[in-house]
């Protein structure tokens, strides 16, 4: 079979955010995976998101070398979360956020 | 109730240790003298309950430095909690024969290696590109949703740190003991908002280990036992995008479980250990084990309430991660205080008449949650 993760990123170097559907739970799977955590099938479908969502949590992580850059959590419109960063200043929970790709990564600006 | 004790407790060395010193030599150490601590041998342990994160085979190692053979081994890493998960483990073996010493060790020398080269890798292509330093960057957005959902501050969160460090000055083996005030908390370097770096624990090198027994082998012997009067472990996710409520712990399932065994409540404990990674941990601790509703953690920790002489009860008398000792996997350093505070031998911070302590360990980011319920008395 072929690996979620490869299946993924393929998507994101076409600037598509893919994540996968279970058809029995009927409910969005992230991160990718053979095997449903919600209803044990291992017929996971395919789905390109609209790549809107909302911030669930964020933080600014601050290096000694490098200037302080944003992590959030996104909670996707089509019922996912995943780990990425809001590049833009001011970044609070709840504001609403679109999907761009900054060299095949999937990051989000204010929507 | 269990039907096991715990015999015996030590630290190893702890802090910064020598050059050359390994996780493996700091397990082996601690782990002698626990033994010592009860008046056992290696030769008389037969279940070995190992965990570091130098050491992919923790009891494999263990038993060839201490030249012990077990007939029973446990290897369960789940982070920080899995000392607290072997203590389950171990009463488990114990009370189905599997063995009847069972002895559960730590070593770290992350101090000394810096943290990245002293983890085995383990690298996630969802959340590699994003750099997020962890485990700090899970905690902070944790902390950054509670605060969010319940006004939790940043005073509040400082107050954490405020009430260890005080426990710590009383301490003669915490790592950091000069006084620490809520300024101070917040005027320290940001780590991850909201952390600093008075927020986070301390990264020191340090291994521990305990020995337990059945409650009637260990009545025979020469310490005063601590009974294990419930255990419990649970578990919810792995990576922190897929924790499904920041500001809600499986500490609610495994504290449960640990109470309905021991047949406590929390009115009934006199001391908290609450794995302190960062100050946001021991907040949502005492929410989801029932210490105060969810999102009253900040407010039960204002002005001193836990830190000695404080109105509320006493937590992290070792002054916790934050400021005793923090060699990346904490939990076992737990149960040595709490063993320690109810035989008695706490010295300057010793909680006076304490019966019952409530040991929770976490592991990961808030993934692996374990809660232990120990006590002077077999029953209560």
């Amino acid at each position: 079979v072929e690996a979620p993760a490869t299946r993924f990123a393929e998507a994101c170097a076409a600037e598509r955010l893919d994540f996968q559907w279970d058809p029995l739970a009927e409910r969005a799977v992230f991160y990718p995976r053979l095997v449903s955590p919600f209803s044990g099938t291992t017929e996971l479908e395919w789905r390109t998101s609209a790549g809107l969502g909302v911030v669930y949590a964020t933080t600014t992580v601050h290096h000694r070398e490098e200037p302080p850059r944003n992590v959030a959590l996104i909670d996707l419109d089509e019922g996912f979360r995943m780990l990425s960063r809001v590049e833009a200043t001011g970044v609070r929970i709840g504001m609403r956020v679109q999907v761009a790709f900054n060299e095949g990564t999937p990051v989000f600006l204010p929507a | 109730v269990t039907g096991v004790a715990i015999a015996g407790v030590a630290e190893s060395e702890l802090g910064a240790v020598a050059p050359g010193t390994t996780a493996l030599d700091l397990m082996g150490q601690a782990s002698a003298r626990a033994l010592a601590d009860c008046g056992l041998e290696a030769k008389d342990v037969d279940g070995l309950f190992a965990a570091s994160g130098q050491l992919a085979m923790a009891t494999v190692s263990l038993g060839e430095y201490l030249g012990i053979r077990p007939r029973h081994g446990d290897s369960t890493n789940v982070g920080g909690a899995s000392f607290v998960a072997h203590l389950a483990h171990a009463a488990a073996a114990i009370a189905t024969g599997r063995c009847e010493v069972a002895l559960i060790a730590y070593g770290s020398t992350q101090r000394l290696l810096g943290r990245a080269s002293a983890a085995i890798g383990e690298r996630d292509p969802y959340e590699a590109p994003f750099k997020a330093p962890m485990p700090v960057t899970a905690y902070a957005l944790a902390a950054a949703r509670h605060m969010h959902e319940y006004a939790t501050s940043p005073e509040q969160l400082a107050e954490v740190a405020v009430s260890a460090r005080a426990w710590a000055a009383r301490n003669p083996l915490a790592f950091e003991r000069e006084p620490l005030t809520v300024e101070d908390v917040l005027a320290a370097p940001r780590v991850a908002d909201p952390l600093g770096v008075r927020d986070c624990c301390l990264v020191t090198d340090g291994g521990a280990a305990a020995v337990v027994v059945s409650a009637e082998r260990a009545a025979s012997l020469r310490r005063a036992p601590v009974h294990v009067l419930g255990v419990a472990e649970a578990q919810s996710h792995r990576h922190i995008a897929s924790m499904p409520d920041l500001t809600v712990t499986a500490a609610r399932e495994s504290g449960a479980r640990a109470f309905a065994e021991a047949g406590l409540t929390p009115g009934d404990v006199d001391l908290l250990m609450l794995y302190d990674a960062f100050t946001i941990t021991p907040i949502l601790f005492l929410e989801d084990l029932g210490f105060c509703a969810k999102g009253e953690g900040g407010p039960f920790v204002e002005g001193g309430r836990t830190a000695p002489g404080g109105s509320g009860p006493p937590m992290n008398t070792n002054g916790g991660g934050l400021s005793y000792q923090h060699p990346g996997m904490y939990g076992l350093l737990e149960v040595v205080e709490a063993v320690r505070q109810l035989r008695g031998e706490g010295g300057e911070r010793q909680v006076q008449g304490a019966e019952v302590a409530l040991v929770h360990a976490n592991g990961g980011v808030l993934s692996s949650q374990c809660t232990a319920l120990l006590g002077a008395q077999a029953t209560t």
